[in-house]
Parts: structure tokens; C-alpha cells; sequence
């Protein structure tokens, strides 16, 4: 059976697939790829089932060695690709023969870059997904320098093109459509406003569970404790000195912080590709 | 009952009380709306998570709409035996918060009746709540950096079982050799919303007595081998 190689991890590699699901009221998230969008494109393009596992890759730096040809493909942050140190592109399908490299650089944009390979990762599932939960530590281990992936048979359909036009991955600043509520009404009757009128910074205190946002604090009409309660991807939390954390696929599964707004879920995945640096607006 | 949005992405029930949330809760495991991928009950809410594919969050709030909850069910999931040592770090400032000797805080523990409300923080991690309203003690004002795996804790109106080493604010009372997550079982969590649960005084860890009885030893090594005995099934 063919496989892939981990020669380098570059700073955070992980499986992902399409996520965890029916195990919330046992206190276990969803987890799964941050940028959805871009993780589907990868099955997509390899004509793979939908919810096969794939490579999650944060800020490049990726090696992978073939065992056997591999069929692969990059997407999400465009990155130099190499293969057997040619270049190659992201978003188009790959075919490594047995023993190439494939190498990823740093990315030009955004943060997450997807390796999917035909046939997807055959590693072993855990409460029926290959999403690696970082907050629960649950799921595949994180692959190292020498762990082996197997890849599982190949799909019956064949790709159907060989490339898809890259998605434009906005470099200083991301708009992202939210939904006020559920809490909202925890806050003062500026404090949406506020949200709505200012540029949010994503801090370097960012990864899978949210991105920290730096901004002008949102302040809460009421005091108190919320009782927790169960979150979704997408949250904008608001902790005590007002700097919103905007949950991303390893959110908790519940918190006692109010949720001022939810970003939609077509946004979460942009959002999911914002570095630190990055400023977010904020639109109904 | 407040039906509140989050985006496209979930629907968040709000009720009056636990009660009521657990009542909804069984409601929603008999009719579950379309759409839904996980239901996930709190304190005063239970929120329904939606497929990010195909939910619609109209539909679900119309659904739970025309919901008829009665108080009092709750979804039947089986009973559960826990033993514990009481030797907890917090056991005299929970006495001390609740007015109670150490000896009444552990009679009241083991006397009273637990149910699992729900689960959160971490895997496994089942919030228990039961009848007996003096065992209500706030959290800490610092949370310790690690909590051993297996420890019994008290905070708020709720008990609790670490499921393995993570920080945590709640008051430790003692400490279970039972394994309440494990991911080689089926369901891995013991503590799951409605299982009934009643606490069992074990004696002190035979590290501190002179010689534990070969009885009680062979006792000891069955449950952790084994696993637990006790029978969580539905």
C-alpha cells in the first residue's frame, strides 16, 4: 500500500478530516480542519470522498517523502511547493513518484496549508473521525520525523481537472459577516457598534481553539456569571476585559463567557487563515 | 423557553432551570430535528449544533418551537457506582465553607442521590448535581495548574470527576481509581447526561495504613484491571 513520510513537521502539522460529531454531550468538540473550505477543495481536486483526512499544515515548512506514487495535492495558504526540489503549484493535482519529496515553504498568505493525498490518510479513527483535537488531546497523534501515513484505496472517480483558480487570501485585512446574539444582550447597547465600527487584531496568542483579537474592549450592560453553556465554531466570546476570542474548530465544547456575536460559517473558514497581524472587520 | 441564534451554525434553547433543561434534553433525544448534529445540554440551555453542510437554523428553531417538554423526564441512562476515598486537599475548607464536620460533608456525598446533568470542560467530564443543597460550595479563586486524574471535586451546585490531569478550580474532595474516560470502551464516558450515580466511601489508599487486608488488595487490583464494575449501561 502506498504511504507518505513525515521527513519535517515544519511548526504545526496534524491530521484533519471533516470533524467530530455526536460526541458534544460527552464534552468532545468538533475539531477538524480550520479552513473547511479549503480542506474540501483538496478532495475535491484529488475526486476523494468528502470527509476523507488530509494534512492541516500551519505556516509551511512541511516535508513528506512518497512511499510508492502518490497522488496529492496543496491547498489553502499558497506556498512554494516543490517536488524533487522542481517547482510545482498549489490547488492543482500532484503526482510524486515512489521515493519524491514534497516540500512546502512558508506561505505567501494566510496560515493554513492543506496536503491531501488520493486515496486520503489511512490512520486509524478516534470516536469515528482523524481530527486531531488539540484542546481535548484527542484523535491521531501528531505526526514526527519519521511516522509513516498510509493511504487508503483509491477512489473510483478520477480527478476531473487539474487545477482550480486560487482564492484570494487577503494579507492586512479580512471582512467577515457575523450574526449578533445569542448574548448580545449581555452587553451595553454600544458595544455592537463598537464590535461593527472598529478593526479587531489577530494576536499572536492565536491557534486551533480561537484566535485572541486585539481591539477596543466590549463592555457588558450586566455583571454576573453566564452559566456555561455550549459554544459553536464561529463565537465570539467575550472574557472580562473585553477582547473578543473568535473560536475556530478546537473551540470548547461549552463556556461561561457571553457570545456578543457568532461569524457565519461560510466566514469561519477565512477567518481560520487570518495570521497574527491580520485585522478583522466586522459586518451584518 | 428563549430560542436564541448562533449564526447559521447552532441554536441555543434557554429554560428556566437544570430541570427544565434535562426534560427538553429528553424531548429532543426522542424528536431530534433535522439538521441537528449534536445536542448539547448546560446548566440553564441546551444548544443544538447544525450540520455546517446542511442545517437549517429556521427549521431547528421552528422544531424546537412546537417541543412539549414535561418536567421531570429525563433521558434514562443507566446507574453508576462510585468509590472514593475522601482524602481530598479541600475536604476541610469545604467542611468549613458549608458549616458541616469532614464526616457530614462525606455522609451527605455518599448519601445523596447524583444525576449527570450534562458534560463539558473536558471529555468525560459530567457535571452531577443532586437534591441535597448543602454540599454548594463556590469554586476556588485560583485554579490549581493540574488536578490529578480521578479527582472528586465539588463547585457550585455540582460534582464532579477529573477524567484525566488538567487545571481546575472546583474543591477536591477525594479521589476515584475508577476509569471514567476511556476511549478502548464503548461509550468512553461513564458520566453521561442522566446516569445516576451514588458515591462510595472506600477506605484510605493502602499507602497510609499499616497493611491493607489481601481481600481488599485483590479488590483493588480488580477494579483497576478490569475496570469498573459498576454497571453504566442503558
Amino acid at each position: 500500500m502506498p504511504a507518505v513520510e513525515v521527513v519535517r513537521t515544519g511548526a504545526l502539522t496534524t491530521v484533519q478530516d471533516g470533524g467530530r460529531r455526536g460526541h458534544a454531550a460527552l464534552g468532545v468538540g468538533p475539531s477538524g480542519a480550520a479552513d473547511r473550505a479549503s480542506y474540501a477543495l483538496a478532495n475535491r481536486l484529488l475526486a476523494n470522498p468528502e470527509g476523507a483526512s488530509a494534512l492541516e499544515v500551519t505556516m509551511g515548512g512541511l516535508v513528506l517523502r512518497a512511499r510508492g506514487p502518490v497522488t496529492a495535492t496543496v491547498t489553502g495558504a499558497p506556498c512554494p511547493v516543490t517536488v524533487d526540489g522542481r517547482g510545482a503549484a498549489t490547488d492543482t493535482v500532484l503526482h510524486l513518484p515512489d521515493g519524491a519529496e514534497l516540500r512546502l515553504g512558508t506561505p505567501f498568505a494566510g496560515l493554513r496549508s492543506y496536503v491531501a493525498v488520493r486515496g486520503g490518510l489511512d490512520v486509524a479513527p478516534v470516536l469515528g473521525s482523524r481530527s486531531t483535537d488539540t484542546l481535548a488531546g484527542l484523535g491521531p497523534p501528531r505526526p514526527e520525523p519519521g511516522t509513516v501515513l498510509p493511504i487508503g484505496p483509491p477512489p473510483r472517480a478520477l480527478p476531473a481537472v487539474d487545477w482550480v483558480p486560487a482564492r484570494p487570501f487577503p494579507a492586512e485585512e479580512l471582512d467577515l459577516r457575523i450574526v449578533p446574539g445569542p448574548r448580545d444582550d449581555w452587553f451595553t447597547e454600544s458595544a455592537l457598534g463598537v464590535l461593527l465600527g472598529s478593526a479587531y487584531e489577530v494576536t499572536s496568542r492565536s491557534d486551533r481553539v480561537g484566535a485572541r483579537l486585539r481591539g477596543p474592549a466590549l463592555s457588558r450592560r450586566r455583571g454576573g456569571e453566564l452559566p456555561s453553556e455550549g459554544m459553536v465554531p464561529g463565537s465570539l466570546q467575550v472574557p472580562p476585559e473585553g477582547r473578543p476570542v473568535l473560536f475556530l474548530a478546537d473551540h470548547p465544547v461549552t463556556g461561561g463567557y457571553p457570545v456578543i456575536a457568532v461569524v457565519v460559517s461560510a466566514d469561519v473558514s477565512r477567518a481560520a487563515q487570518a495570521r497574527p497581524g491580520t485585522r478583522l472587520r466586522f459586518r451584518l | 423557553m428563549r430560542v436564541l441564534r448562533c449564526a447559521d451554525s447552532g441554536v441555543l434553547v434557554e429554560v428556566a432551570d437544570l430541570d427544565e433543561a434535562l426534560a427538553l434534553q429528553a424531548a429532543l433525544a426522542e424528536q431530534p430535528p433535522a439538521g441537528v448534529t449534536d445536542i448539547v445540554p448546560a446548566a440553564r440551555t441546551v444548544l443544538l449544533r447544525l450540520d455546517p453542510d446542511g442545517g437549517d437554523a429556521g427549521a431547528v428553531a421552528a422544531a424546537v418551537g412546537r417541543l412539549r417538554p414535561r418536567r421531570g423526564t429525563r433521558a434514562a441512562a443507566g446507574e453508576l457506582e462510585v468509590p472514593v476515598q475522601y482524602d481530598g486537599e479541600d475536604l476541610a475548607d469545604i467542611a468549613a465553607l458549608t458549616g458541616l464536620s469532614e464526616r457530614e460533608v462525606v455522609d451527605a456525598h455518599t448519601a445523596a442521590a447524583w444525576t449527570v446533568a450534562f458534560c463539558g470542560f473536558a471529555p468525560g467530564f459530567g457535571y452531577l448535581v443532586s437534591d441535597d443543597a448543602r454540599l454548594h460550595v463556590p469554586r476556588r479563586s485560583e485554579a490549581r495548574p493540574r488536578v490529578p486524574p480521578g479527582a472528586v471535586a465539588l463547585a457550585g451546585e455540582f460534582t464532579g470527576i477529573y477524567p484525566r490531569a488538567s487545571p481546575g478550580g472546583w474543591r477536591l474532595l477525594g479521589s476515584t481509581e475508577l476509569v471514567t474516560w476511556d476511549l478502548d470502551r464503548d461509550p468512553p464516558a461513564l458520566l453521561r447526561p442522566g446516569v445516576k450515580v451514588r458515591f462510595r466511601e472506600e477506605p484510605p489508599a493502602p499507602r497510609r495504613r499499616s497493611g491493607p487486608s489481601a481481600a481488599e488488595d485483590g479488590g483493588r487490583n480488580a477494579r483497576s484491571e478490569g475496570g469498573p464494575r459498576a454497571d453504566a449501561g442503558s
